[in-house]
């Protein structure tokens, strides 16, 4: 009977070799869900409403390795309403997330810009929390023609 | 004193609301990628960056290895007294440096 026992020992492999090469690409990407989880891990229940965030990032970059991004918040930045935190996401990046800031009154503007890894082209979110606990979102859309994180260029 | 650069104005009027940037070289390896022998890079990228004003914390900023090499960081301030902005990177590895200006506020 060495037929159907060698059939089957080939769909095994194929099988294994199958859930092997899907199971990489699943670990290592993060999703939109991983990145609604991550910003319910911030947020918790409470509603987050679109405006007073700005999010500056170029709508087509060629090299992922290094995006720029400003996020500013519409806010007076007084002793009784300030904007605490400024957090980042995106949808395709290994992890979800990408940036944490803590501000104060004593920043002035609520403005910060940074570079950033894209290894996709992807959504990027941009969550603001005011000092009364209120949340602000705004979000672009990137498309990226060098991906960052393919390869070791050393 | 390495590999730091710290742009910020030397003189400001109080209550000024005044810029300040922050480069570090560091490679920002995200743990993600493999190298040329085909395994895995460990990760090693700095994690937070926290800025003080005479000792008083006035921004931090957490990283993740979403972050471009060579972290650039830029934020504002209100100027409120003369001093010293300092600048503490930490991460990986044990990584930590601390560079800082002085401020002239009239």
């Amino acid at each position: 009977m060495p037929g159907p026992k060698k059939g089957a020992t080939r769909r095994t492999f194929l099988a294994g070799a199958a859930v092997v090469s899907v199971l990489p690409l699943g670990a290592a990407r993060a999703t939109p869900e991983a990145m609604a989880a991550a910003i319910k891990e911030v947020v918790g229940d409470k509603p987050i409403r679109e405006g007073r965030v700005t999010l500056d990032i170029p709508p087509l970059s060629e090299n992922g390795n290094a995006v720029p991004l400003t996020v500013s918040v519409d806010s007076p930045m007084t002793e009784g309403d300030f904007i605490r935190a400024i957090h980042v996401f995106n949808e395709k990046n290994p992890q979800p997330h990408v940036l944490d800031a803590r501000l104060g009154p004593q920043n002035g503007k609520a403005s910060i810009s940074t570079r950033i890894k894209l290894g996709d082209s992807q959504k990027i979110v941009a969550i603001a929390e005011t000092s009364k606990g209120e949340f602000f979102s705004a979000s672009a859309d990137v498309i990226v023609t060098l991906a960052a994180c393919v390869e070791d260029l050393t | 004193m390495t590999n730091v650069l710290i742009n910020a104005p030397k003189a400001a009027k109080k209550g000024e609301v005044i810029e300040l940037k922050a480069l570090i070289l560091h490679p920002m390896e995200s743990g993600f990628r493999p190298g040329t022998n085909g395994t895995i890079i460990p990760r090693n990228i700095i994690e937070r960056v926290v800025a003080t004003w005479n000792g008083k914390e006035i921004f931090r900023m957490d990283f993740s290895p979403a972050i471009a090499a060579n972290p650039f960081v830029s934020f504002f301030a209100v100027a409120a007294e003369s001093g010293k902005i300092a600048f503490r990177w930490t991460g990986d590895e044990g990584f930590a440096v601390e560079e800082s200006v002085a401020i002239d506020v009239a």
